[in-house]
């Protein structure tokens, strides 16, 4: 211990002992994500020759599944529906995220733990869970729907075609806008109490202290949320899976491109296009988050 | 997020608000976060209230109001023993993939973060843009090629196929390498070294200790995770005696829901047994939110 | 309540019934029980999928008279997704059960490829007298004679009908025909905004069903190749009436069947009546408590004034899985439940029988219970099951087909399209289906 602050000592050295500590978690990363997606990619150019729902064995098809997906109807409502489902769920998810992170930080609220922890508590509940509730409640005519519809003389239907990704919209809401407030909350909590005393050294007001210095200190918080949404709207399939026999026919086998594929692996006895849907998604879903990340680096995020 | 910029430290001295400030209470603003906490907690009222009710009264009283008796207790009774009380036994399944997915799963993003964050070893960078690119691949995507490929080796239908594929978890990595990237300083490292003791030794006495905080908000990430998983037991389990809770309870719904003769409702025992599987998360959570903060912070100023 | 009524209803049946009708089964399971009698001592573990609530009686009384098998008896979800776990386990090549409850519908998408034992090993041709006509050819192969699976419900449908809504909306007499469906229809709409005398928002089972009622026969098999024909006779006609009741909005195309939202209309009378198979009573009783009294049955409507018809709708076989090892054992478990002890229990249980003694025995059809008003039901329905009409036919892989249904009439149901243009392009898809599955050249 006689000189710790020594320059070559700064910088670790450079050799293998790190793989120590990452080996274990590569080994396994290979097993979960790289391997699943190389056979993804080989059972994408290969289909069984089928003969009376018997396979004769795999024969190569080349890009004919990719072909077939450019041109499937199916597929595509699948990502135009988690698309817009993404366009408009997400901000007002977000946007209410931030409203609360801003009101609890901001000590102006009577009780504001209580506030932060009830706000946070549906993050615990499983999909499945929040899904069954809200399904039941949804109910149109016995359900608490159909009081609210008596109540106010309306005939609101979360199951009806017209309706049904509001109540899944509404589902996914509940679920995560306490988690995403408290990631802007922990964000919030960050900004060094030095800053709030110059600003209030220069008299400035609340409204600019949120501007200058709160909205900036979450922009990074807000990249990760954006990014965790647009995966999670992609992989949408929990809320519609549960919700499906209460909701009859409404949802269909191809409601999300996740639906689909599940539908095609397990329904329709074809894992080499469901394969094929895995694999565009997953290359959809990297292009969005990448773009949400160039966008932000922008400044597209305040 | 790819970029790695040197984290900033945090500023944990000053936790108050807008020190000295004290502002005052407002109104309008708590009236209005209630609304969004009315919200939140509206289906877990209902929820409790309904668990009260026997199925008659659950088909026949209004949803917000108590039925005619207190079946409460009856309907735990009825949960535990549906089915030979199999509801209990999904409990345990569900521990055991909490304690060994959620708890592996933390070790390894602890070990190989930490490892990422003090270490520069060759193919570092290759590391750093494989994991990182994970994070954004929808993990439900490979779920049906990962399905596919237990099914050759043999070990769907297995716990083994819901641990394993619990045992990764990108972000907990990612947050893990921020923390401890801030958490341990290079210097204590370097000291250690000169004392001549080993790598894991180093690890184990002196930064596992500072690492606490960042270990316990990636345990609960993985903990919720894997509590809350569906889409993979769904895929990979078969046989009822391997489910966990959120199957389980997604099968007794199917029966509710299925025609051909065998239809029974069951919504009181959906009810409380969504209640029960939902119990001993909300205490953990009342318990443990501190940490999550904390370790989210981490996290947070990074980018 | 209502179990210890029927444990009562099981105990006095089982007294009644059950010599003659397990005599039978006792004595053509003699060869198997040898089996298992030489490997005394040995104890085998049967896993058996059913979803069916009856079985976990079966299985209880199963085990105190064959100590030497035990049943592993697993719901894996209710009938549709036990399919869906059928087909993983299969495709994974391990997980499968060794025995496993399937929908007539479904017999011939596993049967085919060559996943179910064929019974004819174990004798079972020989069972086929004591089983109704339509369930017997559900589970045997027309062409080769193979028997894929023993019957175990039937399910005939019958109109159940609310007689104080019916009454109320002046039917006095439950109609006949669908044009008496349809002028009753109108009456009971005209009673509340709520009112419906049915509701159905696309059930690939009824729709099937009803086809098969109408005279249709859209799915067949001619040489190695399966033919579709969505656009016959009977096909059409369901698809004009259905359409018209829809247009007309006669029936509830919002609640989707077997819902909370679904048994409180049939319970307050808001849904007057359901066509439907006769495995229903008990599904009534239990989860329609409010409607106690009122229910009463009366045969399917028919489309044609002066016709006898019916078709079937639901009910269920046991099979055995060709990957299973212990088949002997299974098939000793087959019989139980199939025609041996096991029928008076699930009869008793509200099972609907597949078999003649049953259906014949006295006692069962003056069965009563005052949620139909003394109504000795089961008379109508054993006539409901010799009305079926012979010669329709599942495709082998219609579970396929129906998990596509919806998705093609959904439109239908909600004022975009109608039935005819949706069957179409249920054909279509189906055609698509059975090409690239070899089904069809």
């Amino acid at each position: 211990m006689t000189q710790t602050a020594a320059p070559t000592m700064r910088k670790p050295r450079r050799n293998w002992r790190g793989w120590m500590f990452v080996g274990p978690f590569l080994f396994f990363f290979a097993i979960v994500f790289v391997a699943p997606l190389l056979y993804a990619i080989y059972l994408s150019f290969f289909q069984p020759k089928m003969v009376w729902g018997v396979s004769q064995g795999e024969q190569f098809i080349g890009f004919d599944n990719y072909i077939k997906l450019f041109t499937d109807p199916n597929f595509w409502s699948g990502v135009i529906g988690v698309g817009l489902f993404l366009l408009i769920q997400v901000p007002i998810m977000l946007i209410i995220s931030m409203y609360l992170a801003l009101a609890i930080d901001s000590g102006r609220l009577w009780g504001s733990s209580f506030f932060r922890v009830s706000v946070f508590l549906p993050y615990a509940i499983p999909a499945v869970v929040a899904t069954l509730m809200w399904g039941f409640m949804y109910g149109t005519r016995y359900g608490v729907m159909s009081e609210v519809n008596n109540l106010f003389g309306t005939s609101i239907d979360f199951f009806s075609p017209s309706l049904i990704w509001v109540g899944i919209g509404n589902i996914v809401t509940w679920e995560f806008i306490g988690y995403n407030m408290l990631i802007f909350y922990s964000a919030l909590k960050t900004i060094p109490g030095s800053l709030y005393e110059a600003a209030a050294i220069d008299g400035a007001s609340e409204w600019n202290i949120i501007r200058a210095i709160k909205l900036p200190a979450i922009r990074g918080s807000m990249m990760i949320a954006m990014i965790f949404s647009v995966i999670g709207s992609f992989q949408l399939f929990n809320e519609p899976n549960v919700l499906q026999q209460m909701a009859g026919n409404t949802i269909t086998t191809y409601f999300t491109p996740n639906f689909y594929a599940f539908h095609l692996a397990f329904e329709a006895n074809n894992p080499s296009y469901s394969a094929t849907l895995a694999i565009v998604m997953g290359v959809i879903t990297v292009a969005v988050a990448y773009i949400v990340q160039l966008w932000g680096a922008k400044g597209g995020v305040k | 997020m790819t970029t790695a910029t040197a984290p900033r430290m945090r500023a944990k001295a000053l936790k108050g608000n807008h020190v000295g400030l004290a502002p005052k209470k407002s109104i309008v603003l708590t009236v209005v976060t209630a609304l969004f906490v009315i919200y939140a907690l509206i289906p877990l009222i209902w929820l409790l209230i309904s668990s009260t009710k026997t199925q008659s009264d659950y088909v026949s009283t209004f949803g917000f109001a108590f039925g005619d008796s207190f079946a409460l207790i009856d309907n735990i009774k009825a949960t535990f023993a549906y089915r030979d009380g199999i509801f209990g036994r999904w409990f345990l399944n569900t521990l055991l993939y909490v304690v060994v997915g959620a708890g592996g799963a933390t070790l390894l993003a602890v070990l190989g973060g930490y490892g990422l964050a003090k270490y520069k070893f060759p193919g570092r960078r290759g590391v750093i843009a494989l994991v990182m690119g994970a994070i954004a691949v929808p993990s439900t995507a490979l779920t049906v090629p990962l399905f596919l490929m237990f099914s050759r080796i043999g070990i769907v239908n297995t716990p083994w196929a819901v641990i394993i594929p619990c045992l990764i978890t990108p972000f907990g990595f990612y947050l893990m390498w921020v923390f401890s990237a801030e958490a341990v300083p290079d210097e204590l490292l370097e000291a250690a070294r000169v004392d001549g003791s080993s790598e894991f030794n180093t690890f184990f006495k002196i930064s596992l200790p500072l690492l606490g905080p960042g270990i316990v908000t990636v345990a609960l990430f993985a903990i919720v995770a894997t509590w809350n998983n569906y889409f993979l037991p769904l895929i990979m389990l078969t046989s009822e005696e391997w489910k966990p809770l959120t199957t389980g309870l997604n099968d007794i719904k199917l029966q509710t829901y299925s025609a051909a003769g065998g239809a029974n409702p069951l919504q009181n025992i959906i009810i409380t047994g969504s209640l029960l599987t939902i119990i001993p998360l909300i205490i953990a959570f009342l318990f443990l939110q501190r940490y999550w903060q904390s370790g989210l912070s981490a996290g947070s100023v990074k980018e | 309540m209502i179990s210890k009524k029927l444990v009562g209803v099981a105990l006095a049946s089982v007294l009644a019934i059950g010599l003659s009708a397990c005599g039978g089964g006792e004595s053509s399971s003699t060869p198997s029980a040898q089996g298992s009698d030489s490997a005394t001592g040995e104890q085998t573990t049967l896993t058996v999928w059913g979803w069916e609530p009856t079985l976990t009686p079966v299985v209880e009384a199963f085990q105190e008279s064959h100590p030497n098998i035990k049943i592993d008896l697993q719901n894996v979800g209710g009938a549709g997704d036990t399919y869906t776990k059928l087909d993983n386990a299969i495709a994974a090549g391990s997980g499968a059960p060794d025995v496993a409850q399937i929908e007539y519908y479904a017999v011939g998408q596993y049967a085919i490829p060559g996943r179910l034992a064929d019974l004819t090993q174990f004798g079972a041709a020989d069972l086929a007298d004591q089983y109704t006509t339509g369930t017997w050819n559900a589970v045997t192969l027309a062409d080769s004679g193979q028997v894929y699976g023993l019957p175990v419900d039937s399910g005939p449908m019958a109109l159940f009908y609310n007689e104080e809504v019916f009454t109320q909306a002046g039917v006095t007499t439950p109609p006949a025909t669908w044009d008496e469906f349809y002028e009753a229809a109108k009456k009971i709409r005209a009673l509340g905004p709520n009112s419906y005398i049915t509701s159905d928002n696309g059930d690939a089972g009824f729709a099937t069903s009803m086809m098969w009622l109408a005279g249709g026969n859209p799915f067949g098999v001619e040489g190695d190749s399966v033919t579709i024909d969505l656009g016959d006779e009977g096909v059409l006609k369901f698809a004009d009436f259905w359409q018209k009741m829809i247009d007309e909005d006669l029936i509830n195309t919002t609640v989707a069947g077997w819902s909370d939202d679904w048994f409180k209309g049939l319970g307050d009378g808001s849904l007057a009546s359901l066509i439907t198979g006769a495995w229903m009573p008990a599904n009534l009783i239990g989860s329609a408590p409010d409607a106690a009294g009122k229910f009463r049955v009366a045969t399917t409507p028919v489309p044609e004034a002066g016709t006898t018809a019916n078709a079937e709708n639901g009910g269920s076989s046991i099979a055995i899985l060709e990957s299973s090892e212990k088949k002997e054992a299974a098939y000793e478990f087959l019989q139980y439940v199939s025609n041996g002890d096991g029928v008076a229990i699930r009869v008793a249980g509200g099972n609907f029988p597949a078999t003649k003694a049953e259906l014949a025995d006295a006692e069962w059809q003056g069965y009563t219970d005052e949620y139909f008003g003394g109504q000795e039901y089961n008379k109508v329905l054993a006539q409901a099951a010799d009305d079926v009409l012979p010669g329709w036919s599942y495709l082998p892989f219609q579970v396929y087909a129906n998990s596509i249904f919806g998705d093609k009439v959904s439109g239908a149901y909600t004022g975009s399209g109608n039935l005819t243009e949706a069957f179409a392009a249920w054909q279509t898809d189906l055609e698509s289906y059975a090409k690239s599955n070899g089904f069809m050249q």
